[in-house]
């Protein structure tokens, strides 16, 4: 399929951007990577009658890295966060993510801003984003904002991004000293989205017990969300394999799953059993050796 | 050929590699003549529903629409031909145009012609077809219950045909067995997904009365006759192209629609017409393959000999039939007792109408599905008889000195060495180390498992009263005035590299270089009349047919030599560009020079005509049988249910080998898409008869970081069928690796007690088969 006609603007500065929203107010649709809106269109599952295209404004992309995190651009591609060294080293988690992200071609071209405005409940970056509490910083017409990660998944393809709305940055403060962060994920085998995916975020005390622990789990639900059931029966103690594999096996207790046909409800919430024992035995193993 | 082959056998790179891989070729999309229009259709949404009415008016105002057709304009296009046929088969008609009813999602109702593709295409969105949606046909075993919703109205049952094949007393045979193993198993509907997909040019230009159709087809001289017979042309005023044509697998052995539609419209507007599907198009309205499910029974006495073997199966047709669709399951049939002596079988099959698109030939075509069953009960018969499952094959195969070996399904197997292939397998296994290897995983709690399949296949389609007519292959070979080679041949590769490997068996028989050979093949108005390339047959039959057109033009090159050298014509020898007189080597001419004379004609040998251009209609004597031995190591996951490949072995006769590099290409697409039946596909359909599953981001294709490094080796068992000694291979990897993967993964969660999960062994499957035996 192909799309239906719209018109197409590439302003050169985020005031011009968010001046284009507001004039268009609801025809207008923010392009960034396009991987997700794109297909949508082609799909005509979506019709705006006016694109405007981020990707000319230079103050959107690129990492930084200060004292105590790392700040990265809403257009910074997939390809460039995974092969990030600040990122590899202050939030492992998000590096693995982005790798694992569709193929080479959707990392050249898809971006940290696109994906978590468009909320897909299978993307791979929600999970992390929860598990590191990373903050997102959006720009609309009254000035900016920051969204705690808590806050800012709101539904399936929703989010707590208001109308006119650009998504500039998001922060993420580095790993606790004895801290680390892993992210692993089941595939579906043909669009490569998450049939479930675990982020976990550990940063042990000077005794080894768990001093704070956050997991992320996306593809299950309708929404990412958090296991807190999972982060509170590790808090505290010194975890052990058995101790992350029985506490994480409630990763998925309760939770209103998903169902489709390549992956059932209860299948999806024994997975984010599974892969929560797995990310946090990881990200532990690393927290205890680095 | 006196002389050693120089380029038979070597792995000499395709020729075509370069310009596919740099875009330079040209496929039926590229070719743009001025003023050409765009076909979209309006397509049914529903697996059936009545249409009770259909309003153009908004999409005929659209800017840039040229026409539209509904049925009324084109009820006299002749239907979609139906190639194969059945005794007392239910043959429904297939419209080009819906008219009442739509019987499947994806079926055309309304074709709009446009001046672009996009125009065309916004203009279809725009056609208002008013449906009442009806219940759909989707599962085939609930279609076949009395009192089912019907596919077609007119019908009494969605039975489509009865068919049955039996050899030897299969019931004579269940008493003397000591055990019987039974097991319901499904072949799921599979798409075949050719990299392009289908497109058609239709170019009528009125003054000349001729059209030009390009086709992305594997059969450009059936599209040809079959074509203008539906538009009701003579043929010879029809000139159809297969262009660069990317990947069939089957699905472009076909006449679709859209050929005579567009055909039809631009004999209507004088101008040509483009229809170019799109990947959704492609997943709705081209073939699917596979579809089966069936119940298999197998006897065996205690030492492993089997007894009989019956398989009543129900073959999932589709709402129509397109060209081999009631051909396809009789090669299952024929398959049955693949590469055993097994003197008893029988198969009775039951077609099914279901509101989906019709099945057809998909790489293997009928025969995936027996080695399948037949592989797969196999290990599930060594289970029960406690003998491993190689021991239990060699028990059951012929010995090599008993080819040609006839079976119970009425077949001749050419040549075989089956305890060989099986041998060389193995020892490049180290199986005893794999199998100790499985041992000490399962010690750590790890799960890997074995997995054989040893196969026979039927290739080289075939004689033509065994397939029904049109089995042989034709071929043109022109030596030029200036000493190079042109091969016009009735073949129609599309990525089999033949261009590569006929050039090769042109080059040693004429001894010239490889490079100056052109193959040309797809143009009607250029090649003899040919029958195309499927069922591994390119070389086989095709090759063949070169090799005969090929010695007729040395042989008369040969007299103008003997004239020129007062020689033998016997005794004329080529080679390295020269021809010379055998017994007296310092008589020699350039080929150039003596291929000059043949034109010059200005002295003639006794009885011969000027010119070097023969053509040869090759019909071979029988089939030809590859065989071989695939071994799969995996390692499945139990919490994820996820399987591994860790190695794949694969042992493959397939004859003599003209080119080992195009063999080794073929063998890894096939046991890629094997692979992917194996473990990923399967169309699935909604109760409306809505695909759930109809693009890439639903329908897994097998990926390369899925496949581990394949090890290939060969044996090498000529054939006496054809004068090449070679016995195909474009299909030997899809049959091989379905049931060795499949088998793979039972053994290795044999520990459960598991000996059977249906495909596609998807996480979930094999997470949940381990879950009940846990329970």
């Amino acid at each position: 399929m192909i799309p239906a006609s719209f018109d197409y603007v590439r302003p050169q500065s985020l005031e011009d951007a968010l001046a284009r929203l507001g004039e268009h107010g609801d025809d207008a649709r923010v392009l960034a990577g396009g991987h997700s809106l794109l297909p949508v269109m082609k799909a005509r599952l979506a019709d705006p009658g006016v694109l405007v295209d981020i990707a000319g404004i230079e103050s959107l992309s690129g990492i930084s890295e200060s004292e105590d995190g790392i700040t990265i651009g809403a257009m910074t591609t997939h390809a460039e966060i995974e092969a990030s060294a600040s990122v590899q080293g202050r939030c492992r988690s998000l590096a693995e993510a982005a790798a694992a992200i569709g193929d080479v071609q959707v990392r050249n071209r898809g971006t940290l801003g696109g994906s978590l405005a468009h909320a897909d409940p299978a993307a791979d970056y929600p999970a992390v984003i929860l598990a590191a509490n990373a903050e997102i910083t959006v720009a609309g017409a009254d000035g900016e904002r920051v969204i705690a990660a808590d806050d800012f998944f709101t539904g399936t393809y929703e989010t707590a991004l208001g109308a006119g709305e650009i998504i500039t940055s998001v922060r993420i403060r580095a790993s606790a000293a004895r801290g680390s962060s892993a992210y692993l994920k089941a595939a579906q085998q043909a669009s490569g989205f998450a049939v479930c995916g675990v982020a976990a975020r550990v940063a042990l005390d000077a005794d080894g017990a768990v001093e704070r622990i956050r997991v992320g789990v996306t593809g299950v639900a309708a929404t990412a969300y958090r296991a807190t059931s999972v982060e509170d029966a590790l808090t505290g103690a010194a975890p052990s394999a058995e101790s992350i594999r029985k506490a994480a096996a409630t990763a998925g207790e309760g939770v209103d799953a998903l169902d489709d046909f390549y992956a059932g409800a209860d299948f999806r919430r024994h997975l984010a059993g599974v892969y929560a024992a797995r990310a946090i035995g990881k990200a532990w193993i690393r927290a205890a050796g680095e | 050929m006196a002389q050693a082959p120089k380029f038979i056998g070597a792995p000499i790179k395709r020729r075509d590699d370069p310009r596919l891989i740099q875009g330079l070729a040209h496929y039926v999309d590229d070719f743009n003549p001025p003023g050409t229009l765009h076909m979209a259709c309006a397509r049914s949404p529903y697996g059936k529903a009545n249409i009770r009415s259909v309003d153009v008016s908004k999409a005929a105002a659209a800017d840039g629409v040229v026409a539209v057709y509904t049925y009324e304009e084109t009820k006299g296009i002749g239907p979609v031909p139906v190639g194969a046929v059945l005794p007392d088969a239910k043959v429904p008609v297939q419209p080009i145009l819906a008219d009442k009813q739509v019987l499947f999602a994806g079926e055309p109702v309304v074709a709009v012609i446009a001046e672009t593709r996009y125009g065309a295409l916004d203009a279809a969105a725009l056609v208002e077809i008013d449906y009442e949606p009806l219940d759909a046909v989707v599962d085939l075993e609930a279609a076949i219950e009395p009192g089912s919703t019907k596919v077609h109205d007119d019908y009494e049952s969605n039975e489509a045909f009865k068919w049955g094949l039996a050899g030897g007393d299969v019931e004579a045979g269940m008493k003397e067995a000591d055990v019987i193993v039974k097991e319901k198993m499904t072949n799921v509907r599979v798409a075949p997904l050719a990299l392009e997909p289908r497109g058609v040019l239709a170019h009528y230009l009125p003054g000349e009365d001729k059209m030009t159709l390009w086709t992305s087809t594997q059969v450009p001289h059936k599209v040809r006759t079959l074509v203008a017979g539906q538009i009701g042309m003579p043929e010879n005023r029809m000139r159809v192209i297969a262009p660069e044509v990317g990947g069939g697998f089957g699905s472009k052995l076909n006449i679709y629609r859209e050929e005579a539609l567009a055909a039809f419209v631009t004999r209507e507007l004088g101008v040509p017409i483009k229809w170019v599907e799109s990947r959704s198009e492609n997943f709705l309205t081209t073939i699917h393959g596979r579809g089966q499910v069936g119940e298999i029974e197998m006897g065996l006495k205690r030492d492993g000999t089997i007894t009989a073997f019956r398989y009543n199966v129900l073959a999932d047709c589709g709402a129509y039939y397109q060209l081999l669709t009631l051909a396809i399951f009789t090669l299952t049939g024929l398959m049955l007792p693949g590469p055993y002596k097994i003197d008893n079988i029988e198969m009775n099959a039951t077609g099914v109408f279901t509101n989906k698109v019709a099945t057809d030939a998909y790489r293997g075509a009928g025969r995936p599905e027996a080695t399948y069953i037949l592989e797969r009960m196999m290990d599930i018969a060594a289970v029960e008889l406690g003998m491993d499952p190689v021991e239990l094959r060699r028990k059951n195969f012929p010995d090599k000195s008993e080819f040609p070996f006839g079976t119970s399904a009425g077949l001749s197997y050419d040549s075989g060495d089956y305890h060989l292939a099986l041998d060389r397998a193995l020892e490049a296994a180290d199986y005893p180390a794999m199998r100790a290897q499985q041992e000490e995983a399962r010690n750590d709690g790890r799960y890997l498992g074995i997995g054989f399949s040893t196969y026979v296949e039927i290739c080289g389609m075939g004689p033509s009263a065994a397939l029904g007519g049109q089995g042989w292959e034709s071929a043109r070979v022109r030596v030029e005035p200036t000493g190079k080679a042109t091969v016009f041949s009735g073949a129609s590769p599309h990525g089999q590299g033949q261009q590569t490997s006929f050039a090769q068996i042109v080059a040693d028989g004429l001894g010239i270089d490889a490079n100056d050979v052109t193959v040309v093949h797809g143009d009607t108005d250029v090649v003899p009349y040919g029958v195309g390339t499927f069922g591994s047959r390119g070389t086989v039959v095709g090759g063949s047919a070169v090799v005969y057109a090929r010695d007729k033009v040395r042989a008369k090159m040969a007299k103008f030599a003997a004239m020129e050298f007062e020689a033998d014509e016997n005794d004329i020898e080529f080679e390295d560009g020269r021809v010379f007189v055998r017994s007296a080597p310092e008589k020699s001419a350039g080929f150039a020079d003596i291929a000059m004379m043949a034109y010059s004609a200005i002295a003639l040998p006794e009885d011969t005509d000027p010119g070097l251009e023969e053509t040869h209609f090759f019909e071979p004597s029988n089939f030809t049988f590859p065989f071989g031995t695939h071994i799969v190591l995996v390692e499945v996951d139990p919490e994820t249910g996820d399987v591994e490949i860790l190695r794949y072995v694969a042992v493959d006769d397939v004859g003599n080998m003209i080119n080992p590099l195009l063999v080794h290409g073929q063998i890894h697409g096939g046991i890629a898409q094997g692979t992917g039946q194996a473990l990923e596909e399967e169309m699935l359909y909604g109760e409306g008869g809505q695909p759930l599953n109809a693009s890439f981001m639903h329908y897994a294709l097998p990926k390369a970081n899925r496949l581990p490094r394949f090890e290939l080796l060969h044996t090498t068992t000529p054939t006496d069928v054809n004068p090449l000694g070679a016995k195909g291979v474009g299909e030997a990897g899809t049959i091989g690796s379905t049931p060795a993967v499949v088998n793979a993964v039972i053994d290795a969660l044999s520990p459960f007690g598991i000996t059977h999960i249906d495909m596609p062994l998807r996480p979930e499957r094999v997470w949940r088969a381990i879950a009940e035996k846990r329970a």
